[in-house]
């Protein structure tokens, strides 16, 4: 079995007691080194479930576990460290006034020696490809190297999990296609869980497990590829299938039997190809 | 974009200048302050000038460029100047313009509070040419330091200023960005009736209020994120060390300091 | 209106340390009436050619008519106000610019700035946020205590209120989920047709460029690098993956097929239903 790093037993959690409830008795989990996308309409409580990941906020009702923790004032610094987070807005997360000192920021506070911080600096900007980067200002990056400067922040206090809240929603498409490589790339290098909020379909595709939110309630918990099989369902609570999955669908009903639900185009040339050779 | 302007014209280089300490900087010119007031003999400004001038000369960056950073204070130093000629009356007349006599008083005088005038904006004005805005906040809170014992906030002070000039790019953009939206919807920020155009501030303003404050908002959730919890703890990146060029300075300056009390008049 | 572009530059900044050339010899017509998607990288100076459209920069070199006003390099804008009357430009999250107590207000601000009668503006309002799909019970509350994407909505409302006859869109769904992302291009392109708009619309997906215009302008570091029909645009794979941009999923997996399967499909934005019918009944038959 599976351990898992991070578990929510049914949490609730409002905003203000006068406000709607915002999450409704969500239990999930996340095991170590699993890639976890979550996806669901906008207001759908997604960030709201990534800040009680990290102790940014707490819940009404149920339990947090991080590492076996349980998520409580005591403890949220140590949590912090082990979960990682990175936003959607480029812009307003970047503290320090130049790539080096922002990387720093995290490692001073969490009063890492000056020799290290200067050796986790160097490892953790390679490790997105910005190394050559370090002096420059935060106003003269694009907003995907931003990003991924970001994402060398969170790398160097060396978490055990990386939250990333629509962190690529602000970029182009090859901005897009950057982040997401940067994150493979720090999976095989590195034991880390990923959890990635995106409404972006080709994104959720990449990941291990997804969990769909719907109207502060976890509306499915399973692989992509069965996600995607259930099609008109997903339309009806305002999110839409790949295009790759939306045409296998097509095929089946035409009588063509594609049985394994294909996540990419090659995916679904292979499916063909072997039902094409045995007609 | 033009914001780099803004933040002190900070002109990289590879000088002595540059590589000092910024603490051993600020205190030289806090002396250098002070003492240009002593100073009131021929010699005792030229010991001043000379230092100053050398310093300028050693960061190598191009005097016109120092010149165009004190344009707005060319046009101070010269009032300065005639104001002196016009209303000091000691010593013999020279000559008259215009009704006006002047007396030699007056035009020592005058030349003499020019010189300390544009001594003094010369000499701050190569602090911030040479020193990152990052550097100066760290050397503040660095020589505030002591002050943290009668529980003044330094490292907070400190950690303001820098997110400040870190943020004075990206609100000059959003101001930008927000002001043409509304000159789209028709909003006039140019022309017509002073009234009119206060009022075309508010479509401005409210946006740039509501922005500041969901990005102070949102900064501060990714800063309690990455562990931030005040300055107890802490380990800092930039270290200031002062080295041999900085002792070699400091020692010079001294130099010029008991040079200009022994020339005094 | 027609929309001309003559040998277009701009250079922000000229004669100093900072000077940047965002747009260069840029020449292009739109016909009254078309809709044309503005595709290209970051930075490649979509947002800076899309100003020209309205007055907010004028070329530092060449020309632009926008119907019959002239912005000429050199001399001095006329008729601004007109100008901007009648381009609407909807900006890159435009709820950053709301700015009044209710809602009401907020749409009625831009027609309020060109002078239309107070009965005319109520009427406007009514229909303009019913266009953006939202309910005319919310016109008194405050726009501040909306979620994301409705003020987006109401944002858009205040742009459409001042009845334009150019429509400029700057990534309008940046950010939105995949339904509200349909909504909004939807609402766009009806309105496009019954209002018979002439619609500009920069976009970083290449899915809406092929889906909704009839134009495409590729932008490659301040020059115009490819421009023609949608689907003859994005024919030319290696020329767009040259400079970062993609062509649409829908014909990437087409071309994939046909080369994998020696078939002969071709895209000519037919639905996805529609192509995958072809497609089996190409692979069912065999015959190629
Ligand atoms: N600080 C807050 N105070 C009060 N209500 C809030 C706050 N933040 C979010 N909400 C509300 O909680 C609900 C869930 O918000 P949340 O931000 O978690 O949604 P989301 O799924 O991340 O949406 P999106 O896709 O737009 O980012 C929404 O109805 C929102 O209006
Ligand atoms: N106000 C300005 N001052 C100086 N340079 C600018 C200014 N605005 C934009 N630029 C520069 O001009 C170039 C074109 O910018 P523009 O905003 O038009 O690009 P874009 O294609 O809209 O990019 P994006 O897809 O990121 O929105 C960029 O290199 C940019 O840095
Ligand atoms: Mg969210
Ligand atoms: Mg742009």
């Amino acid at each position: 079995m599976e351990q898992s790093f991070l578990e929510f037993q049914n949490v609730s959690f409002q905003y203000r007691e006068d406000s709607p409830v915002v999450l409704d008795d969500v239990s999930i989990q996340v095991n170590q080194n699993e890639w976890v996308a979550v996806i669901g309409h906008n207001g759908s409580g997604k960030s709201t479930m990534a800040k009680l990941m990290n102790g940014l906020l707490f819940p009404n009702e149920g339990h947090v576990y991080v590492d076996g923790l349980k998520l409580s004032d005591e403890n949220i610094w140590e949590i912090r460290r082990k979960v990682g987070m990175v936003f959607q807005n480029p812009d307003n997360q970047f503290v320090g006034t130049t790539v080096k000192d922002d990387v720093a920021f995290g490692l001073e506070n969490h009063g890492i020696p000056r020799e290290e911080m200067i050796k986790r600096i160097a490892h953790s900007l390679k490790a997105v490809g910005m190394e050559e980067y370090e002096d420059h200002e935060p106003h003269r990056l694009s907003g995907g190297q931003k990003q991924r400067v970001a994402i060398a922040s969170v790398l160097a206090v060396a978490p055990s999990m990386i939250i990333l809240d629509e962190a690529t929603a602000m970029l182009d498409p090859k901005g897009r296609k950057e982040i997401m490589h940067t994150v493979n790339q720090v999976r095989q290098e590195r034991d880390v869980s990923v959890v990635t909020i995106t409404h972006d379909l080709n994104e959720v595709t990449l990941a291990d497990r997804v969990i769909v939110m719907n109207k502060g309630n976890v509306w499915f918990e399973g692989t992509p590829r069965e996600l995607f099989e259930q099609k008109g369902d997903l339309q009806s609570i305002g999110l839409d299938i790949p295009l790759v999955s939306k045409f296998a669908h097509e095929l089946k009903e035409l009588g063509l039997n594609v049985n394994k639900q294909p996540l990419n185009h090659e995916e679904l040339m292979d499916e063909l190809w072997t039902l094409h050779s045995t007609m | 974009m033009n914001s780099s302007m803004v933040i002190g014209q900070y002109v990289p280089g590879d000088s002595p200048v540059h590589h000092m300490d910024p603490r051993a900087k600020i205190t030289i010119i806090f002396f250098f302050v002070i003492v240009v007031f002593f100073a009131n003999s021929v010699a005792s400004y030229g010991a001043l000038a000379l230092f100053a001038l050398l310093s300028v000369g050693v960061t190598k960056i191009p005097p016109r460029f120092i010149a165009k950073g004190l344009k707005p204070v060319w046009f101070l130093i010269i009032f300065t100047f005639i104001l002196h000629l016009v209303v000091t009356k000691e010593g013999n007349v020279l000559f008259s313009v215009l009704g006006f006599d002047v007396y030699s008083g007056a035009l020592i005088q005058g030349v003499a509070i020019s010189l300390r005038f544009f001594l003094l904006i010369l000499i701050t004005s190569l602090l911030t040419l040479t020193t990152t805005p990052i550097a100066i906040t760290d050397a503040i809170e660095s020589i505030l330091h002591p002050l943290k014992r009668i529980k003044f906030p330094v490292h907070e002070l400190a950690l303001m200023m820098s997110i400040s000039l870190r943020f004075i790019p990206t609100l000059m953009q959003e101001t930008e960005k927000i002001s043409k939206a509304q000159a789209s919807r028709g909003v006039d920020f140019r022309t017509g009736p002073i009234k009119e155009r206060l009022k075309a501030i508010v479509p401005l303003l409210v946006p740039l209020f509501v922005s500041a404050f969901k990005r102070a908002e949102e900064l501060a959730m990714a800063m309690e994120a990455r562990g931030y919890q005040g300055g107890e703890g802490r380990t800092k990146l930039r270290e200031l060390a002062l080295r041999k060029i900085d002792y070699m300075v400091l020692v010079l300056f001294t130099f010029v300091i008991i040079a200009v009390f022994l020339t005094r008049a | 209106m027609d929309i001309t572009f003559d040998n277009v530059s701009y250079i922000y900044q000229p004669n100093s340390p900072f000077e940047h050339r965002a747009l260069e010899n840029l020449s292009f017509q739109i016909p009254s009436g078309s809709f044309v998607a503005v595709i290209g990288h970051t930075g490649s100076g979509k947002s800076t050619l899309i100003q020209h459209l309205n007055g907010l920069l004028a070329p530092t070199h060449g020309s632009v008519t926008i119907g019959d006003v002239m912005l000429q390099a050199g001399s001095k804008p006329k008729n601004l106000k007109a100008l901007r009357k009648q381009v609407g430009v909807v900006f890159q999250y435009p709820e950053h610019q709301l700015f009044e107590e209710t809602i009401e207000k907020d749409i009625s601000f831009g027609p309020l700035n060109f002078g239309v009668q107070e009965e005319e503006i109520k009427q406007r309002v009514q229909e303009t946020i019913e266009a953006v799909g939202l309910s005319s019970d919310m016109l008194e509350r405050s726009p501040f205590d909306l979620s994301g994407g409705q003020m987006r909505r109401v944002a858009i409302a205040g742009v459409l209120a001042m009845n334009p006859r150019v429509l400029v869109l700057d990534e309008p769904t940046a950010g939105l989920d995949p339904k509200g992302q349909r909504e909004i291009m939807d609402m766009f392109y009806k309105l496009h047709h019954e209002k018979n708009l002439t619609t500009v619309h920069v976009t970083h997906s290449m899915e809406d460029a092929l889906a909704y215009a009839d134009y495409v302008i590729v932008m490659h570091n301040g020059h115009m690098y490819m421009q023609g029909k949608p689907l003859e645009v994005f024919k030319e794979k290696e020329a767009l993956n040259k400079v970062g941009l993609d062509v649409p999923e829908i014909i990437e997996l087409t071309t994939k097929m046909n080369k994998r399967f020696g078939l002969s499909l071709e895209y000519k934005k037919q639905s996805v239903e529609e192509l995958a019918a072809e497609a089996a009944h190409k692979l069912k038959g065999g015959s190629v």
